[in-house]
């Protein structure tokens, strides 16, 4: 079941004075319900002018943009592809409105005019979800990064939406917040069937993901599962991107001639592979 | 050094001056900050002081916090009883030297001023030690709300209000991770001038106001995003309820008004 499609967007800022500059140009993508996506690109690619094409922030200067049955650019349902579309950005400081962590998750449903019980319900519900629930009379902003991070998840959550639209949401945190941010998202698409399109700069994250999509200006240039996406180490190099470390260490192993899998992707992969490459050798 | 400040702190608790109807504690204490400047004599003072006590009582905060708003205003009061001790020459002359001269009118007037000034802060500050920010500008606009006849944005207003609660400490952090990078970078905050200090500051507020642009930028999509259209069609998840001891405090204030008012009729003015 198709939930966001983009059809052949092209998006360009207008500036009157220069050359207008495309940012995208003949994009097409299709998410499914309950997948996870990984949007992947370095700075610059568009990844992020996608990521706002899908909840009606940027409207598409060419092509389409359909969230559900509606199209971005049908005025009337703004809110509707907005409720749909929960979208969690990278600064975690920035996207926090109250000072009170359960008074922010409020926010989206109050907006919605939702009923008041209706919404205390839903606050509690969502701060379960990303396991912030006893921090739900703290102050926003005495939470660490992580933590921020998880409560701005929530405050999109509580808008009932059918999918997540992350943009770098851990660009801005430790190591820690990182791991705690995407433990979350995946266990958001796992156990509760969340659609997620994460948009990122880390192979680690995209390598979580059902498919991982590379962009380089503007352009999608390569799509597939984080396997078949990630044993191709040279395209990916071209476009300045990294593979993950232990598909690193087999590719360039293999370029010593050592023979190892080609599709390597965790750490635990790489042991295996690297043990069976040993008791070959003994 | 900037965390020191203690301006709209809230501190979180469940005594019976919490969970009062945040729009009656408005009233109550805005009533009372004028109130307090009623009593001409020490019984209406007094009156006006016992009800702060209870007031203190129901909170059920540490005497040391309340005793903390008190810091930043003792200069003032200070000066102001100092003033009035030298300038008011009324009643048995305590001590003469030179023309400086101590009477017992002057010690009085100090004391009936400074007692006022104290009260009026020991006040406002039970209000924002008991409510949180958000809570605040969630009772103003609901008693504001009246105004949207006369064309004025409430909702707007308000929500201008929680944001700007919100940012406080998110930019004093920022102020302070700036003042430490010019520093590093051989900026001298600390010495000189007056002068010469004020434009120390430049370098950074101006970091400052440029980030906070880009701040307002990223906040304005992320209320976007989260359907932001405005305060039509809006809910609020906390719904506010008068209580029948709400009712009783508005009873008790304005019994409080009404008594000074009687003991400023009835009693001879102790001020001069």
């Amino acid at each position: 079941m198709e939930l966001l499609k983009a059809q052949h967007v092209s998006f360009q800022y207008e500036n009157p004075e220069e050359q207008p500059l495309p940012v995208l140009s003949d994009v097409s993508l299709t998410i499914r319900r309950g997948e996870f996506v990984a949007i992947l690109g370095h700075n610059g690619s568009g990844k992020s002018t996608l990521a706002k094409h899908f909840n009606a922030m940027l409207l598409p200067t060419g092509g389409a943009v359909w969230v559900e049955e509606w199209q971005t650019t049908d005025e009337a349902h703004v809110f509707d592809v907005r409720r749909t579309v929960g979208m969690v950005l990278q600064n975690p400081d920035n996207q926090l409105v109250s000072t009170i962590v359960q008074e922010d998750v409020a926010f989206g449903p109050e907006n919605l005019g939702v009923e008041p019980s209706e919404i205390a319900v839903r606050v509690n519900e969502a701060l379960r979800l990303v396991d912030m629930l006893p921090y739900r009379d703290h102050a926003a902003h005495k939470l660490s990064g992580g933590q921020k991070q998880r409560v701005a998840i929530a405050g999109a959550l509580a808008m009932h939406p059918d999918c997540l639209v992350l943009d770098e949401p851990t660009a801005m945190l430790d190591p820690k917040g990182r791991r705690e941010v995407m433990d979350t998202i995946r266990r958001l698409n796992r156990e509760n069937g969340m659609t997620v399109v994460l948009i990122t700069h880390y192979m680690e994250e995209a390598a979580l993901a059902d498919r991982v999509v590379v962009m380089e200006e503007g352009r999608i240039v390569q799509e597939g599962t984080p396997r078949e996406v990630f044993s191709q180490v040279e395209p990916l190099r071209a476009v300045q991107l990294d593979v993950p470390q232990p598909t690193e260490l087999c590719y360039e192993l293999r370029r010593q001639g050592v023979s190892l899998p080609a599709d390597v992707l965790t750490v635990e992969e790489a042991v295996e592979a690297l043990a069976a490459v040993w008791e070959g050798a003994v | 050094m900037l965390s020191e400040l203690t301006i709209g702190q809230f501190f979180p608790g469940r005594s019976p001056l919490h969970r009062m109807d945040p729009r009656v504690k408005l009233v109550v204490i805005f009533t009372y900050i004028v109130l307090i400047f009623v009593p001409q004599n020490w019984l209406g003072l007094g009156l006006g002081l016992a009800f702060l006590l209870t007031g203190v009582l129901l909170s059920q905060l540490p005497v040391r916090l309340i005793l903390r708003s008190l810091r930043p205003i003792l200069f003032i009061v200070l000066i102001t009883s100092v003033l009035n001790i030298l300038y008011i020459d009324s009643g048995t002359v305590l001590l003469q030297w030179g023309w400086l001269k101590i009477t017992t009118g002057g010690i009085s007037n100090a004391v009936f001023i400074a007692l006022r000034i104290v009260a009026l802060i020991v006040g406002s500050s039970l209000l924002t030690y008991t409510t949180s920010p958000t809570t605040l500008t969630d009772a103003m606009e609901r008693l504001m709300s009246p105004l949207r006849v006369i064309r004025i944005n409430v909702h707007e207003i308000a929500m201008m209000m929680t944001i700007a609660l919100r940012f406080i400490p998110t930019l004093m952090e920022e102020t302070d991770k700036i003042m430490s990078a010019q520093k590093a970078r051989g900026a001298d905050l600390e010495s000189g001038n007056l002068l010469q200090r004020v434009r120390a500051l430049v370098p950074i507020l101006i970091p400052l106001l440029v980030s906070s642009f880009r701040r307002a930028a990223d906040l304005a999509t992320a209320m976007e995003c989260r359907c932001y259209h405005g305060g039509d069609g809006r809910t609020r998840m906390k719904q506010l309820h008068v209580r029948r001891s709400d009712v009783c405090y508005l009873l008790a204030t304005a019994a409080l008004l009404a008594a000074m008012i009687l003991c400023n009729l009835l009693l001879p003015s102790a001020l001069i």
